[in-house]
């Protein structure tokens, strides 16, 4: 019998492999490196981010502040730069831990209040959504030498593609939380918090400590992200990655991760990416579907693999 | 009130502990506080909606007047009862949904699809009024139904099941508009959003109506009662002979109406369908808006009057803003300020700790004073 | 053998209820200590304050001479005082190693070293004689084998104080043996072990000392060898009530036996809970359900409601035979159950005693009819009188009455639907004592009113003051029926203890 919990990991993949096969039967170009890596380049501040998003979901909670931290990080990091003629690497040392402490805020307000993160992150995501349009409302363009050398540098690959140092931040980080997942005291205890939080209390895990590291990591990545994103852009805009918790969410769903907590893997988040972002290309491609349809086809993904995980469940014996 | 009520209790569990007598005092105590709780659940947001409409007038003296043009009343306070309309409308059907401890973050995708159903309804020549209105409320009836089935049926967890609409939702109301911003001229359907009756603005009316309309519903029937007792404890409700489903489903179904209605007043008002744009986020200020109002997000007692005071302390937090000559772009920050504080007040812990920093000052006066 | 761990004169209160008054409990190190006592009696409760999970209102806890004040169960734990709860309270979606060694992983190099966890596991689950697949998640293994898993994490935890709540629920009789095995060696070895348990031969199989509790109230300690089961049970049930009550028996009981049959079983099971279980509740009687916990006694109330799905067998009421799938179902049939868990699944905390009452007719009425206010107010303030209600008004919320008060909302929610068969399943549970008279009273009074009732209760003075008829139950079957004469206490703690 096949592990359980590697099934819907495994239609992921599937699914991933499929589009990617019926993109490259029918386009010219669809199957190549430059495909995959551009994957990697135009999603790597995604793909950050739903690392975080993943360990939150695991864990049993829900942050809907990244998307506002990825603006406020790059209007700081920005503002910065340009106005303050700071170093681009002394603004992320600065911002970094601002935007750390940001999560740890927001998990010790939930675990010390006792109030639903959904709605805690709510009220950070206005927060971080207002401080960024404070600070600027304006896109601020990024102009340093430090940004153009950062553009330069890349891995090249075979076939024209190559790996942009945002690509291989991500890859980076997705090894880091993996293990930090799946080999780490830590990580046990975000599953066991998500399995159970009253279980885990009685089996010794410390919640405040375990909650409070969550959402702080969550925003940390976040950060990292919005740094990552003006790699990509250039500048840093308030008004900015507006959504991008609700496509992280999207992606962790469809990568297998449980909503309610306690299951997941790092892996399918990434892989749920890459499928959204498949979807993405192979309407670019195709050149007359409309962008909506991306939304659509999101929308019936994750029905399908909100109605499978229930099926999944369903069956397992269950008892207290 | 409520601060009252936790000064009491310390000092009375001891004695509690020690004699019957103090401690059915201590309940007939606790339940006296409780009973003017309910009178500070109406004074608590009706003062900070009073507070803030003071500072207006302080800042602007002529901030309460009122003209009569063109068989209309105009002034801010006009205005910021017909620019709440729309978020007044969600609130009404999210206080349900959130009564029963679930929430809908699908009422703005909703809207967004409503909007252009009615928007595209309205391209057809001579088609009647009627027609529209119905077949953007129907679509809205079935959008909430749709989601109201998801979480009882399914059993899917209400962020969850909403997020599909949400999500799927724009999709949708762009696939229908074909990606353009669909533009109207129609004024009887334009008079929805910018119309005016006895004076007041048509959207005015629409949340008056239906507030009268639910009201009478859920007050005049059992399904009110019904929805409280479902949210409070779902299952000793099934166990009373209550359908804890059909309940669930009447409330998304609820809310799923009023976004309809929301939908067509966004649209009257820029006689177009904006499917990227309109009513985007909304469903978050609907649902502060019903925690503003003091609901539990865990559902229980609802009042739709005091959702509709939380809608309007939005709308004039933001006018505020405006009035007071702050950019506008500290409307952000200025919400997540009040959401947050307006959070913690209802954390039974912070009150205490809160309380307890109050007790200590006083503490520290009367000392300071002994030593004078 | 030295004391090791002193609870002197614990108390704690929940809101409306008093769960534990002035207990105390000695524990030597080296011996297996059962405390037991009925559902409600306070042992889970002085469980969770022993080992942290749960604050004392006042008491000592002395843990080697030492007062102790735990406040999580992670310090209790720190000192080596381990526990396994009632429910597997474990994570179903780790695997069984992870469970076993949570917050304990063996590490290398900083990370936590899997092969090393894997085999520690399998070598510790041998003592249990478990050979299972210790990388699948625990959600896999039946619940006997998750018990088995938490069990094996207490042991592996090499604590010097291993409370183990209910640890044979869901064992099968050799899985217990390997069990006693492990426990007999712990005892060598000097640890000393709380066994809560309601399955009296193991008891006397596996334990040295008894501690007693009832209704939050400490009872007695005893020496297991110096204690016979019918005196143990009866310290578990007690004989609190005054005689008055007790001397019932009106002289019609004889006449009313020859009434017609409302209610009757036939063969009734219900998968993992009753079996076989026949029984009939004559028109304008009142039938007792007597047995230990587990024996089945709730199921069959359960079952009566429509909560649980027959397996196989049939349920009658006035001749016709029922098809009860959901509580609503059995509610149009005229039956209404006053549930065992009043807290969750009988009152709704905030709502007010006026709306908890009129609820029930309400849902039958339907939504459309609504009851006018002052009709509301009306029947709250019938039943208020009539069932002596201690509230100043009907609008306070429910959640602040006691428990005894509560059950009489409860009672008064359904006695206003006019139901046919009223189930009581423990209506005496977790009430005052005082509570408790008046409660038989009412339900003394709803018989001769020519109410039906079937009463579960593990009160058997106050069951067999009621009740016109009582029916034991002992391992998920009916094994004797008392009547007339025959209807004493003692009888049925004989019928309890022998079967």
């Amino acid at each position: 019998m096949m592990a359980q919990r590697f099934i819907p990991l495994w239609i992921t993949a599937s699914l991933l492999l499929v589009m990617f096969l019926i993109g490259s039967a029918q386009f010219e170009g669809f199957a190549s490196i430059r495909v995959v890596t551009n994957l990697f380049r135009d999603n790597a501040f995604l793909l950050i981010t739903a690392l975080g998003m993943t360990l939150v979901i695991i864990s049993g909670g829900i942050d809907l502040s990244v998307g506002s931290v990825i603006a406020l990080s790059g209007v700081l990091t920005s503002v910065l730069i340009t106005e303050y003629h700071w170093h681009p690497l002394q603004a992320f040392a600065l911002v970094l831990p601002l935007g750390t402490l940001f999560g740890a805020m927001m998990g010790t307000i939930i675990h010390v209040y006792k109030l639903q993160p959904f709605i805690v992150t709510l009220a950070g995501m206005f927060l971080a959504r207002g401080m960024a349009t404070t600070i600027s409302e304006e896109s601020i363009a990024i102009d340093h030498p430090f940004y153009d050398a950062i553009a330069d540098l890349s891995i090249a690959l075979p076939g024209s593609g190559s790996l942009d140092i945002s690509s291989l931040i991500f890859i980076l980080f997705f090894i880091i939380i993996a293990t930090v997942m799946h080999y780490s005291r830590f990580g046990t205890n975000v599953y066991a918090l998500g399995g159970n939080a009253q279980s885990a209390e009685l089996m010794g895990v410390s919640i405040a400590k375990t909650t409070i590291s969550i959402y702080a990591l969550s925003s940390f990545l976040a950060t990292l992200a919005g740094i990552v994103f003006t790699f990509y852009t250039f500048s840093g805009y308030a008004l900015g990655a507006v959504g991008v918790e609700l496509d992280a969410i999207a992606a962790v769903v469809i990568g297998g991760t449980l909503l309610t907590g306690g299951r997941g893997f790092v892996l399918g988040t990434v892989l749920g990416v890459f499928l959204m972002g498949v979807i993405q290309t192979y309407i670019t491609f195709d050149g007359t579907l409309s962008s909506w349809w991306t939304k659509i086809v999101i929308g019936l993904l994750l029905f399908f693999f909100i109605v499978l995980q229930k099926l999944l469940n369903g069956r397992k014996p269950s008892h207290g | 009130m409520k601060s009252s009520a936790e000064m009491i209790s310390p000092e009375a569990l001891p004695m509690a502990q020690s004699s019957q007598q103090a401690m059915n005092k201590e309940k007939t105590d606790r339940y006296q506080a409780g009973k003017s709780a309910s009178f500070g659940r109406y004074l608590w947001p009706l003062l900070a909606l009073t507070l803030l409409l003071l500072v207006n007038l302080f800042i602007d003296s002529s901030f309460f007047h009122l003209t009569y043009q063109d068989d209309r009343l105009y002034g801010s306070l006009i205005d910021i009862l017909n620019r709440s309309a729309p978020v007044a409308l969600l609130a009404i059907g999210m206080s349900l949904v959130i009564a029963t401890g679930g929430i809908d973050l699908s009422v703005g995708a909703v809207m967004a699809i409503v909007g252009a159903v009615c928007a595209n309804l309205l391209l057809i020549p001579d088609i009647s009024l009627v027609t529209v209105i119905l077949a953007g409320l129907i679509v809205g009836l079935a959008a909430g139904s749709i989601n109201g089935a998801l979480v009882s049926f399914l059993g899917i967890q209400p962020i969850v099941a909403t997020l599909l609409l949400m999500v799927a939702g724009r999709g949708v109301a762009q696939l229908i508009n074909q990606g353009q911003i669909i533009t109207f001229q129609h004024e009887g359907f334009a008079a929805i959003g910018v119309g005016q009756f006895l004076g007041l603005p048509m959207p005015i009316w629409i949340v008056v109506g239906m507030l009268l309309l639910s009201q009478l519903l859920l007050r005049k029937t059992a399904l009110g009662l019904f929805i409280e007792a479902v949210g409070c404890n779902a299952k000793a409700s099934r166990y009373l002979g209550i359908n804890d489903k059909s309940i669930k489903i009447f409330a998304y179904a609820i809310a799923g109406l009023c976004a309809a209605l929301a939908g067509m007043i966004s649209t009257a008002d820029i006689q177009g369908s904006d499917a990227n744009n309109i009513g985007l986020w909304l469903e978050l200020d609907a649902i502060l808006a019903v925690v503003i109002g003091g609901a539990a997000l865990t559902g229980g007692r609802f009042s739709l009057v005091l959702s509709i005071i939380g809608a309007l302390i939005i709308q004039t937090l933001a006018t505020t803003i405006i009035v007071s000559g702050l950019p506008a772009k500290f409307n952000l920050l200025i919400k997540a300020i009040v959401i947050l504080s307006v959070l913690l007040l209802q954390s039974e812990k912070f009150r205490r700790q809160l309380s307890g920093l109050f007790k200590l000052g006083i503490f520290n006066n009367a000392k300071a004073g002994d030593k004078k | 053998m030295s004391l090791i761990l002193e609870l002197n004169n614990i108390s704690k209160h929940y809101p409306g209820v008093k769960a534990l008054e002035e207990v105390s409990l000695r524990l030597c190190s080296g011996e297996v200590h059962a405390l037991l006592g009925e559902n409600g009696a306070g042992k889970s409760t002085l469980v969770k304050v022993m080992t942290g999970a749960q604050s004392k209102d006042s008491g000592d806890i002395v843990f080697l001479g030492e007062k102790q004040h735990f406040c999580t169960p992670i310090e209790a734990q720190k000192v080596g005082i381990s526990t396994v709860y009632q429910e597997v309270n474990l994570l179903p979606n780790l695997s069984v190693a992870q469970n076993l060694f949570l917050g304990h992983e063996p590490k290398r190099f900083g990370l936590i070293h899997f092969n090393k966890m894997y085999t520690d596991a399998r070598s510790v689950l041998t003592q249990f004689k478990l050979d299972i697949d210790v990388t699948a998640p625990l959600s896999q293994y039946s619940i006997a084998v998750q018990q088995l898993i938490a069990i094996a994490r207490g042991v592996a935890m090499s604590a010097k104080v291993l409370v183990l709540d209910e640890p044979t629920a869901s064992l099968d009789a050799d899985e217990v043996q390997v069990l006693f095995g492990i426990l007999n060696q712990l005892k060598q070895k000097g640890v000393a072990i709380v066994f809560i348990t309601h399955f009296l031969d193991q008891v006397y199989q596996i334990s040295d000392r008894i501690t007693v509790l009832r209704n939050g109230r400490f009872i007695g300690e005893y020496l297991t060898s110096e204690l016979p089961q019918t005196q143990l049970i009866e310290a578990m049930l007690g004989r609190s009530l005054q005689a008055q009550l007790v001397d019932k028996k009106s002289d019609d009981n004889a006449v009313k036996a020859t009434t017609a049959v409302l209610l009757s079983l036939e063969s009734v099971s219900v998968k993992g809970s009753i079996q076989a279980m026949t029984l009939t509740v004559p028109k304008g009687q009142a039938v007792g359900l007597a047995g230990l916990l587990g024996s089945g006694r709730s199921e069959v109330c359960n079952a009566v409601f429509g909560l649980d799905l027959l397996e196989s067998g049939s349920i009658h009421l006035a001749g016709k035979k029922l098809h009860l799938s959901q509580p609503v179902d059995a509610i149009h049939a005229g039956i209404a159950l006053c549930p065992e868990d009043r807290k969750v699944d009988g009152i709704i905390g905030p709502l007010s005693i006026r709306e908890n009452i009129i609820l029930a007719l309400q849902a039958s009425v339907g939504w459309w009819r609504c009851l006018s206010k002052a009709r509301q107010e009306e029947i709250a303030q019938f039943f208020i009188d009539k069932l002596q209600i201690a509230t100043p008004d009907a609008d306070k919320p429910i959640e602040q009455l006691s428990g005894g008060n509560q059950q009489k909302v409860i009672l008064a929610r359904w006695l206003a639907i006019e139901p046919i068969l009223l189930v009581l399943d423990e209506p005496t549970r977790g009430i005052d004592i005082g509570a408790h008279a008046e409660i038989i009273k009412l339900i003394r009074s709803l018989c001769d009113d020519g109410m039906s009732l079937l009463v579960a209760s593990s009160e058997l003075d106050e069951l067999v003051a009621f009740s016109n008829k009582v029916v034991v139950m002992r391992d998920r079957y009916a094994v004797r029926e008392l009547t007339g004469l025959e209807l004493t206490s003692q009888h049925v703690m004989q019928a309890i203890a022998e079967g």
